[in-house]
């Protein structure tokens, strides 16, 4: 770019120049351009040199030039210039500069000089082809190049791969070639390509072991018949951590917004239906972070964490002023009456800002995925969602257990007229709760923001889930929030793949029921006095 | 309420001596009578003719305020905040819906003597087992009320015997019509899935876009409802209805004077239910379709805000509440769809803020200082 830059100011400050000899300037400076010169020899050997030194001189063009020499379209014009040639049939054709790949309009095949190859030359390009990007110093090329070989290799290929092999410095790259290999192999009934084969979990290498248990030799058929077992022992495996993955990930998610809730339901026992409209406000909030630094989405996210607490607390508090502490001792009526809070709060997002769901963007440090092996990969998102939850897990917990605010909480809990006869401000207490626990159903709808679209609905598909994992986990103890969200989200992940979805989660749900018919106090029930509620 | 010492012998004649119950069922029949007769009678051009859309929408509402009548029942006197009547209310119109879906016969699109549309388009060669019988309709119309009571009659034995109360129970009813919701969704129950069921022609014989018919069910929802209420009210003035509202003041100590709570808790659930049941079964010929969305944990919070604004505990407030609400959707949804939410949303704060004992608590307010429904009454 910069090179083109220059000279388009050069041919503007000499512009007497005729543009053609600046364009034959531009050429020479270009190491292409003497790269494609030596194949314009008579001398087949000589081509075949200059195929090799194209093919290590690591010009991102090579594989271009070399699939263009291997068709034929690869010519030179008159004025020496090499050009590509798009289309090859009628009188004139469209052709492209080889060098700077732009559009040179029509050509009439009298002003084309074609290079012409043989045989030899024309088996020397297809393996080269697909060799070409194995001699970039680019890491991640060589890598890409060398995944690209799988179950790709051939005779003429595979003599040309096993001296690479040697050479290849990347460790990778070598057992991606050792494996490329071996599935030719295997594939030819040869017993290394099967040895070296056992344990690998790329599907291209199982294709070549299952057409090995058909091998003539019955050594190698029964190898691979072996090796086959133990990938699929393995890969047995690596789907179970993959669905504890998920599982792990869905159940961080339900941690997430149950723990908000597992504050205000379970330590101060109002049931707050709205919860779910918090995290949706939270949701919103990213987004709207992101609206506001449009370009940054990474920075947005991470201010994002703050201000959606900050939102769904005062939003919280507001609640609490207006209509929950009318309520008190009056669970039932809290219920409804938040519920219709939280109805309220939905219809005012949808008129307010769309009843369409809003995108929020994933930035770039967080998409993608952690490759583990052949079989795995773990994106990012739901493991930078898992950390999250983790995190504003341990701090609740700091917060309830080595806080003054958690002391007071605690005691007001558990003997609120005596906790006031102590000095403690029981009226505080409740607001700084329950802004405590809508702050945390905002940081649970950013972290959603990156899993779900956000709409008026969010908080809506995970108020019951919410609910079910505290009252599962017993109602009043963070930890069985914990375990109860974690397990739910994995037994969830657990009989999807034979119950499908939708049965899956009636299943859970099902079990829910019985489960508290068995246990009404959850998992982990409070004892002592702060049992009697 | 009143317990006055009544001296009818029979329990279900008891309430028919009280003057609440009698203004009740007077109002009721009169404006049964002059629906009836302003639809029948006032020619069609006339400023005070009822046209048949309206006698529709009315029986809608006559079979919602049983529904609410169903709820009323366990959350004012039994202290239970059912969050999943909307099942009850949905799987008796399901049964209804089944019956009606086995009349169409050969009529559908595909034309298929046994199989509904919906089975057809499946691919399903035969009726599922849960499908047999619905064609007779004394088989369906058992089933509105065995359906919803069973589903009641495990759930409630499940519940009440490990004393799951209180807003757990609350949760977990809302979990159960949720499941519900999802279960119904899905295709392979044999249920319509998402469309539901629909398209019905007749019941019992007559021709349900006829507007005569369409009187019947209003009738038939009035008649229902009176019945209802006679029934609860019955209930509710027993003995056993006593024990009920000690049970929803002070259950523990109820328990402690030597009563099986759980059974008069069961007892009354299932009633409840079945009521529930039978409003489904009215609603869904009156609407004309059935659908998993009556699963849905809004509808079954609906309900109990109906209670909630007409006044707990008092079972024709529940009558009055789901009226005015449902008027009043039929009006906002009309004129501005976007605000029903807010006006929902904001009639579930303030009643629940401003008016803790509804409309009727206003009414007995009114006439007299001292109110006889206990203040106790706070779950």
């Amino acid at each position: 770019m910069r090179r083109f830059l220059f000279w388009a100011l050069l041919c503007l400050l000499a512009g007497f120049l005729p543009s053609a000899a600046a364009q034959t300037s531009a050429q020479d400076s270009d190491p292409g351009y003497s790269l494609l010169e030596t194949l314009n020899v008579d001398s087949y050997r000589d081509k075949g040199e200059a195929i090799t030194a194209i093919l290590q001189s690591d010009d991102e063009r090579a594989r271009g030039w070399l699939q263009a020499l291997l068709d034929g379209r690869l010519q030179r014009t008159d004025d020496g210039r090499f050009v590509i040639v798009l289309n090859n049939t009628g009188r004139s054709w469209p052709v492209e500069d080889a060098l700077s790949g732009e559009p040179l309009g029509e050509m009439s095949r009298r002003e084309l000089d074609r290079i012409g190859i043989n045989n030899a030359l024309r088996n020397q390009l297809r393996s080269a082809i697909a060799v070409v990007d194995l001699y970039s110093p680019n890491v991640e090329r060589r890598r890409t190049s060398a995944d690209r070989l799988l179950g790709e290799v051939d005779d003429e290929l595979f003599d040309t791969l096993t001296p690479l092999i040697e050479d290849a410095e990347d460790d990778y790259v070598r057992r991606r070639l050792i494996q490329a290999v071996a599935i030719y192999q295997t594939e030819n009934g040869e017993m290394a390509g099967v040895e070296a084969l056992a344990g690998s979990l790329h599907p291209r290498a199982r294709v070549a072991l299952n057409r090995a248990t058909n091998a003539e030799n019955p050594a190698v058929a029964d190898a691979a018949r072996a090796a086959l077992a133990s990938v699929e022992q393995n890969l047995k495996i690596n789907r179970g951590v993959e669905t504890l993955y998920f599982g792990l990930s869905l159940g961080s998610v339900l941690v997430l917004s149950a723990i908000g809730l597992a504050i205000t339901f379970g330590v101060m026992g109002v049931i707050n239906m709205a919860h779910g409209e918090l995290m949706m406000l939270g949701a919103y909030t990213t987004w709207m972070m992101q609206q506001l630094l449009p370009g940054q989405p990474g920075l947005a996210l991470m201010l994002s964490i703050p201000a959606g607490f900050l939102v769904a607390a005062l939003a919280g508090i507001a609640i609490e002023r207006s209509v929950i502490q009318f309520l008190k001792g009056r669970p039932l009526e809290t219920l409804l009456a938040t519920f219709g809070i939280s109805l309220i709060l939905q219809q005012l997002v949808r008129t307010v800002i769309s009843p369409l769901n809003r995108t929020v963007i994933t930035p770039e440090w967080m998409s993608g995925s952690l490759v583990i092996n052949d079989a795995l990969s773990l994106t990012l998102n739901r493991l930078f969602v898992m950390g999250f939850a983790l995190l504003v897990f341990v701090a609740l917990m700091l917060i309830m257990r080595r806080t003054r605010l958690g002391l007071e909480v605690r005691a007001v809990t558990q003997n609120r007229a005596m906790a006031r006869s102590m000095g403690i401000r029981a009226t505080r207490v409740d607001i700084m709760t329950f802004a405590l626990g809508s702050g945390v159903a905002g940081l649970a709808g950013v972290a959603l923001s990156q899993l779900t679209n956000v709409g008026p609905n969010l908080g809506q598909n995970y108020i019951i889930d919410s609910f079910m994992v505290v009252v599962f986990g017993g109602v009043g103890n963070l930890w069985g929030t914990l375990v109860a969200g974690l397990s739910l989200g994995v037994i969830n992940q657990i009989l999807e793949p034979w119950a499908g979805a939708v049965l899956a989660k009636i299943i859970v749900l099902v079990f829910i029921i019985l489960f508290i018919q068995k246990r009404p106090r959850g998992l982990f029930p409070q004892k002592g006095r702060a049992a009697e509620g | 309420m009143t317990f006055q010492a009544t001296s009818s012998r029979f329990w279900l004649a008891r309430p028919f001596t009280e003057r609440a119950t009698q203004l009740f069922l007077g109002v009721l029949f009169a404006a049964l009578l002059i629906v009836t007769v302003l639809h029948v009678a006032v020619p069609q051009g006339s400023a005070l003719h009822v046209n048949a859309y309206t006698v529709n929408l009315f029986g809608k509402y006559l079979s919602y305020a049983l529904l609410a009548v169903a709820v009323d029942l366990v959350w004012g006197y039994l202290g239970i905040l059912s969050l999943g009547h909307g099942a009850f209310f949905a799987i008796g119109g399901y049964a209804m819906g089944m019956y009606l879906m086995r009349q169409i016969g050969d009529r559908g699109t595909y034309g298929d003597p046994v199989l509904p549309d919906f089975m057809v388009f499946l691919n399903w060669d035969s009726l599922p087992w849960y499908w047999l019988g619905f064609d007779m309709a004394w088989f369906a119309f058992a089933m509105v009320l065995l359906a919803p009571g069973l589903l009641a009659l495990i759930f409630g034995f499940l519940a009440f015997r490990s004393r799951v109360t209180g807003v757990y129970l609350s949760i977990i009813t809302q979990a159960l019509t949720f499941a519900l919701m999802l279960a119904f969704f899905r295709n392979e129950m044999g249920f319509g899935g998402n469309n539901g069921l629909t398209d019905f022609r007749e019941i019992l014989g007559f021709n349900l876009r006829s507007s005569d018919t369409r009187l019947g069910l209003f009738l038939a929802s009035g008649v229902a409802l009176a019945l209802g209420y006679v029934l609860c009210r019955a209930i509710v003035t027993s003995k056993l209805g006593r024990v009920c509202v000690a049970t929803r003041d002070a259950e523990a100590r109820t328990r402690f004077i030597g009563y099986r709570v759980e059974r008069f808790q069961l007892f009354v659930f299932v009633v409840s239910a079945m009521l529930a049941g039978v409003a489904g079964a009215l609603y869904v010929p009156q609407v004309g379709i059935i659908n998993p969305s009556e699963f849905s944990p809004l509808f079954s919070i609906e309900i109990v805000l109906w209670v909630a604004l007409g006044g707990r505990a008092t079972l024709y407030g529940a009558v009055i509440g789901a009226i005015l609400v449902n008027y009043a959707k039929t009006v906002f949804t009309g004129v501005m769809p976007d605000a029903w939410l807010f006006a929902l949303g904001g009639l579930f704060v303030l009643v629940t803020v401003l008016l803790p004992k509804g409309v009727a608590g206003l009414f007995s307010h009114l006439r007299r200082r001292d109110s006889t429904y206990s203040r106790e009454a706070s779950a």
